[in-house]
């Protein structure tokens, strides 16, 4: 089994090279590009499958033993999020074959849509901190290419700030790395969790918020959130869409597994506190503020953000579990809400709320997929975004932080008219002109992240217990310790 | 001697700070790269070892091998986006006319300025 | 670059200088297991060639050194890399690991021979493809090559 799990980086880049090596021809490439995607979903599930009950599977690479070698972790938390972001990959892949058609710019895209794949699940699986900077730059630059798919002025704009701020971003992560390594000659994760502790207190606090502050900034946590709502509403929607559901979920997954393996764990962390109450005020005002589709939802990213911030910041096996199911209820949501942003956009011409209006009318079903997606994320009972709510604010209260629930609920209200805002501009009203039509693939693939977004109202149960015992294994991190450092090579 | 590392260090993330402030994308690209050695030479400062040529070396103490091989990854993908920028910088050039980045129009809107 | 165009001798030498260059990038490529060199560093000797040809000559010069298109490369050079990582799986060992083989063959003598080869050949690929990409694409922009 442990071979899944190099094959699950590997394969899409062999199926990135592969797309490369066919050239223009559109058939060969979409066809090595859909079934990698598939085999990584198919990997991903087949993983959380196999780790659901046992413990941690782990490859060494190159047959090196840990800590000496590379090491490649699948365990509840990371298979449960890859599962999640794979089956988003592929939902959005067929979106987009629907939406880019024939389009001649779009021969390129295959293969840096696979390469963003490979880094993604590089980032989940690594168990060794430089090899998480290096999945972390493979993701990146795919996302930075893709980006650019027009280059047009507004585009190349956007995609420099991205660019600029990752960029520092990656020079603090080799900062990052210098001091964790110079402080304690390894940079497995799973032996640096033992050997954390013995650290004097200064280096230990400053490399939990030196983690912070660098994974902070892929995540857009507050206040290094700025460069998001610039730069992604100027892609092209498949690409928004899989930035707005992964790349920052990504970063708060490592978020939340670095802070747990290695940060402190004693209480509930101040800091976390006052960076997720400012993410989630900061992103939802932002998001008022705006006037397009787009921007409004990217805003949304970063407020969604500081949900998960509080969970963790907690560090209670209830909040972190509230955490996860928050994390990975949002990757579908982010991704299902930008795929109806762009059939809004396709439809109208533009994503403008001023210009926009009529949809209800012209096409019921957008609205009939909207809605639930809309209230999913506002926290509205019985939809997805409910239960993780529930279960952040029961554990804010066993850890007595009322302060936060405060802020959290009436940044849900905030949400909620903020999706109120896009629903009578776009949706009521009547129509305008009809720009063009977004075809049944666009509708399907849409739909298809939906009925996933419903589907977790009707495994709450299931997933909540699947998160539960997700935070257990984190916040007790002996587990992931003892399976990667004695595994065979 | 581990001083003048240090020194060089700070000083290139100095300069690149200054650089990175700047309009120009010509001089926001070099301050990347100062940066990014600096980061580089970080690595060294804080872990590398001295010694003989690790896993066939002598009797003495080996030299740790890993710092260099983290340097020499991290450069080469600095290198890699480095490129990327400088390939968007003649793009920008070739559509605008300058090297300079611009505002963001719907920013300024929102804002009132325009 | 005009001025570099016209530089007689450094048309004339870089005909010369040619094979020589592949050659010393080829052996780079192959002594990198334990002596200085590797498929990054041979890519890059090949690299130089090639931007040497393309100021000398333009687009046809990179076309003399290099037939296909620079994505071919690209993508052939990752395949055979990550192709050679499953190896190591389907002989039953880990992603990556690599096997030896001494041999004795003829006119080279004792030869080590290491699987990883494989993955340095497609480091080698990828770091051409890389160089001839850029200065193809970011050559035809400038408006100073040929178009």
């Amino acid at each position: 089994m442990s071979w899944l799990l190099p094959a699950a980086v590997a394969v899409p880049l062999v199926g990135a090279a592969l797309t490369l090596v066919v050239g223009r021809r559109l058939l060969p490439q979409r066809l090595i590009a859909g079934s990698s995607i598939a085999f990584l979903f198919g990997a991903a599930v087949t993983l959380l499958l196999a780790v659901e009950e046992g413990a941690p599977i782990v490859s060494q690479l190159g047959g090196w033993p840990a800590p000496a070698g590379i090491s490649l972790v699948a365990d509840r938390f990371s298979t449960f999020v890859l599962a999640t972001s794979a089956g988003m990959l592929v939902a959005v892949f067929v979106y987009a074959i629907a939406q880019l058609g024939r389009d001649a710019l779009d021969w390129w895209f295959h293969a840096k849509y696979l390469v963003l794949a490979s880094g993604v699940a590089l980032s989940l699986l690594t168990g060794d901190l430089f090899n998480l900077f290096v999945g972390f730059e493979v993701m990146l630059v795919a996302s930075y290419v893709l980006l650019t798919v027009k280059t047009d002025r507004r585009e190349i704009r956007a995609t420099i700030s991205y660019v600029v701020i990752n960029l520092l971003a990656s020079a603090f992560f080799l900062v990052l790395i210098a001091i964790v390594y110079g402080a304690t000659g390894t940079l497995n994760l799973a032996d640096l969790a033992g050997r954390v502790a013995d650290l004097p207190t200064g280096v230990a606090d400053a490399i939990s918020l030196l983690m912070l502050a660098v994974f902070g900034i892929k995540a857009a946590l507050f206040p290094l959130f700025m460069w998001l709502p610039d730069s992604y509403p100027t892609a092209p929607t498949p690409v928004t869409a899989i930035f707005a559901g992964l790349l920052t979920k990504v970063g708060m997954a490592i978020v939340i597994r670095t802070q747990t393996l290695l940060g402190p764990t004693d209480g509930p962390s101040t800091v976390l506190l006052w960076v997720a109450g400012a993410t989630m005020v900061v992103g939802v005002l932002g998001a008022i503020a705006q006037n397009d589709i787009k921007r409004i939802l990217s805003f949304h990213i970063v407020s969604q953000i500081g949900y998960m911030a509080m969970g963790l910041a907690f560090v209670t096996v209830a909040g972190v579990a509230a955490s996860v199911l928050f994390l990975v209820n949002q990757v579908v949501v982010k991704t299902g809400l930008f795929l109806i942003a762009g059939i809004v956009e396709r439809e109208q011409g533009t994503g403008a709320l001023s210009r926009s209006g009529g949809m209800l009318q012209r096409r019921p079903v957008v609205a009939a997929l909207f809605a639930p997606l809309a209230l999913s994320i506002a926290g509205i009972p019985p939809f997805g975004g409910f239960v993780p709510k529930l279960g952040l604010v029961q554990a804010g209260l066993e850890a007595d932080q009322g302060g936060i629930i405060a802020v959290s609920l009436a940044v849900s209200l905030l949400t909620l008219f903020s999706m109120t805002k896009i629903w009578s501009a776009a949706f009521w009203g009547d129509p305008v002109p009809e720009a063009g039509r977004a075809g049944p693939g666009m509708i399907g693939a849409t739909a298809l992240v939906v009925a996933a977004a419903i589907a977790v109202t009707f495994v709450a149960g299931p997933a909540m217990e699947l998160s539960t015992s997700i935070a257990t294994d984190l916040l007790s991190s002996d587990g992931y310790v003892s399976s990667v450092l004695e595994a065979a090579p | 001697m581990s001083i003048t590392i240090l020194a060089l260090a700070s000083g290139l993330a100095g300069l690149g700070t200054y650089l990175i402030l700047q309009r120009l994308l010509t001089r926001i690209i070099i301050g990347l790269g100062l940066i990014s050695h600096g980061a580089n030479l970080l690595i060294f400062y804080a872990s590398a070892s001295t010694g003989e040529s690790p896993l066939i070396g002598g009797d003495d103490a080996l030299a740790d091998p890993l710092p260099q091989a983290l340097v020499l990854t991290a450069i080469v993908i600095t290198f890699a986006v480095t490129a990327l920028l400088l390939a968007l910088a003649l793009r920008s050039y070739l559509l605008t006319g300058t090297d300079a980045v611009e505002d963001d129009r719907e920013d300024r809107r929102i804002g009132g300025a325009e | 670059m005009t001025v570099l165009r016209e530089s007689i001798i450094l048309r004339r030498g870089l005909r010369v200088a040619t094979a020589p260059l592949a050659v010393f990038s080829l052996y780079l490529l192959f002594a990198g297991h334990n002596r200085p060199g590797g498929g990054f560093a041979g890519g890059l000797v090949a690299g130089v060639a090639i931007a040497l040809a393309w100021a000398t000559e333009g687009e046809a010069g990179t076309r003399r050194l290099v037939a296909v298109r620079s994505t071919v490369l690209l993508g052939a050079g990752l395949a055979v890399a990550l192709v050679t990582g499953f190896a190591g799986l389907v002989w039953g060992g880990a992603f990556l690991e690599s096997a030896v083989w001494d041999l004795s063959l003829p006119l080279f003598g004792d030869v080590k021979l290491v699987s990883a080869i494989g993955f340095d050949i497609g480091v080698y690929l990828v770091v051409v493809g890389v160089a001839t990409g850029l200065i193809r694409s970011l050559g035809a922009g400038s408006g100073e090559g040929p178009a």
